[in-house]
């Protein structure tokens, strides 16, 4: 069995099982501890609650006025290198017949050279982040080997995909093979990194915005 | 059996003129990459080269990689360097046959002990003492290795004798294996593909005539010049690939377009073969150009390596039942540790009240 036929094999089925397990373990486990009961009277309706919760999901999304300057940094590379991200991961061909041999069904993708410029400036922005993180007073006093093996997992598919298009040092379907490997230990990591606020940062907004709201104080 | 005359007699002797001559020298320092310094090289090697020894075993084969030399097209000067050789024995090709036809392989064995080239086509079952193939009453185990002690170098010729091919495909039913995982003290070439393309079979015996020595070779064992690149780095149809453009079935709009092959399988990419260079018929097509992706024919195991028409970046992710599985024991544990969780902070909330 090459590398290339154990990446897409065995070693992807059994990261996607991890994958599962621990992204039900972890939601499961996050929605149904017991929460503790708010005695305030409640200051407006529940449906009213539900709406301000939404609303909290979109303006979290932007920076408040005040610290604007303060986060613009942070902020601008946040949403390129996430942008990026998506769009080389779902408009990528080979990544959309990737997907597709999972879900069944594709859709248009973009061409490669425009694949690669994406992919390029999201990495130069993961590798800004990552040096910030490591030279900012105070960042760096808050970073725990958690966010560094997050940055990890996340920048090495893009890190080996280049290096399959530029066939660096190796044979092609070697270099795959490690693209996809770094791909299942994205998926291994997933549930149990800080990777997981894919799944809980919209319902953590909303439930900020929520019990806020219920207190008749707007977020 | 051997003779004195020389290649450049035996090729005007066939009416093949110096200038066609010089031509086809010509176009084999191009094919092995050489530089136009080396043709006047190649020419005289070749013109002064006497006819060596070739013993040519056929194991368990189909007889692809014979007819695809002797089938190709017209006859060629490729063609007559392969009547250059001295072809003691061919199943195929000789008109001896029963012990006559073994006496002959002895006789050149001895002939030419340490001299000849022994050229292996099909693989060599290896199960119950390999009795699933027999030349003669001989196993082609037995005979393999009893030809191979006194050769100078072998050439494994097509997937089968290379790396096994598809007598070796799941689940080998004869434990069929290629030569170089039987023979370890030799040099030996492989020249892979199903079947392999003439003018690199031609192309190494062309290297070995004019150097007196093997070509360089990649990491299993195949001709760097013929084998160093994938299909996909020489295939015409690359750009498409790179703009995006695929056929999605054989008779889209994409198809006829003659759009990249990607999405309907085609394995050039993980392909190590010449097949967008050197061509098949004369150089006249190969099978992505006929409008079929490239099968990866000439690679280990290709024939395990999931469907042919299943696009090279799918994934294989296993049976919704077991995904079910992982489902289910995710729901577990997530009820479990939440559970624990609630029974932790009840605990905690008791003690507090107290």
């Amino acid at each position: 069995m090459s590398l290339l036929d154990f990446a897409r094999g065995t070693a992807l089925q059994w990261s996607l099982y991890i994958f599962v397990v621990g992204i039900i373990w972890r939601i499961l486990g996050a929605a149904l501890v017991m929460r503790r009961k708010d005695m305030s009277q409640a200051r407006i309706s529940g449906a009213e609650r539900v709406k301000e919760g939404a609303m909290t999901i979109l303006t979290r999304s932007v920076p408040p006025e005040t610290f604007e300057k303060r986060i613009r940094f942070s902020h601008i590379t946040g949403y390129l290198w996430h942008i990026g991200y998506f769009v080389v991961v779902l408009f990528f061909i080979p990544h959309i017949l990737f997907i597709k041999s999972f879900l069944g069904f594709e859709w248009p993708g973009l061409p490669n050279p425009m694949i690669l410029v994406i992919g390029a400036i999201t990495l130069a922005t993961l590798v800004a982040l990552l040096v910030r993180r490591m030279t900012h007073p105070v960042l760096k006093l808050i970073s725990t080997a958690d966010d560094y093996i997050s940055w990890l997992v996340a920048a090495l598919p893009l890190i080996t995909g280049y290096m399959v298009v530029a066939r660096v040092g190796l044979h092609y379907e070697t270099l795959l093979g490690l693209h996809v490997l770094s791909f299942c230990l994205l998926l291994i990591w997933f549930p149990f990194g800080k990777l997981m606020h894919v799944f809980f940062i919209f319902p953590s907004r909303y439930n900020v915005g929520a019990i806020f709201a219920r207190r008749g104080v707007r977020v | 059996m051997t003779d004195n005359k020389t290649l450049a007699e035996r090729l005007r002797e066939r009416g093949v003129s110096r200038r066609g001559f010089m031509k086809f020298c010509a176009a084999t320092a191009s094919m092995m990459a050489l530089p136009p310094l080396m043709i006047p090289r190649i020419a005289a090697a070749l013109e002064q080269a006497r006819r060596p020894s070739v013993i040519w075993l056929s194991f368990q084969e189909c007889t692809g990689c014979t007819e695809s030399l002797t089938r190709s097209h017209a006859p060629t000067i490729e063609g007559l360097i392969f009547d250059h050789i001295s072809l003691d024995y061919h199943h195929t090709l000789q008109a001896a046959a029963g012990d006559a036809a073994e006496h002959a392989r002895e006789a050149a064995m001895q002939e030419n002990e340490g001299e000849y080239l022994l050229v292996v086509d099909g693989s060599i079952p290896l199960k119950d003492d390999g009795i699933y193939s027999t030349i003669a009453g001989i196993t082609n185990l037995s005979m393999l290795e009893d030809v191979a002690a006194g050769a100078a170098a072998i050439i494994s010729v097509g997937t089968c004798a290379a790396f096994g091919g598809i007598p070796h495909a799941n689940p080998n039913p004869t434990g069929a294996v290629g030569v170089s995982e039987i023979i370890t003290d030799k040099p030996i070439v492989n020249v892979p593909g199903c079947p392999p393309i003439p003018t690199v079979i031609t192309g190494v015996l062309a290297h070995y005539l004019t150097f007196g020595r093997l070509p360089e070779l990649d990491s299993l064992n195949r001709p760097m010049v013929f084998f160093g690149q994938t299909i996909h780095d020489r295939c015409y149809r690359r750009p498409f690939y790179e703009r995006g453009q695929f056929a999605d079935t054989f008779d889209d709009e994409g198809a006829r377009k003659g759009w990249c092959l990607f999405k309907l399988g085609c394995k050039g990419p993980t392909t190590y073969n010449a097949c967008a260079t050197a061509k098949w018929n004369d150089s006249v097509s190969f099978p992505i150009q006929a409008g079929h992706g490239c099968i990866g024919c000439s690679e280990p195991n290709f024939w395990d390596k999931g469907a042919f028409y299943e696009p090279l970046s799918a994934g294989r992710w296993g049976t919704p039942a077991a995904l079910g599985a992982a489902v289910v024991a995710g729901a577990a544990i997530g009820l479990g540790s939440a559970a624990l969780a609630r029974k932790r902070q009840a605990e905690a909330s008791e003690e507090k009240d107290i």
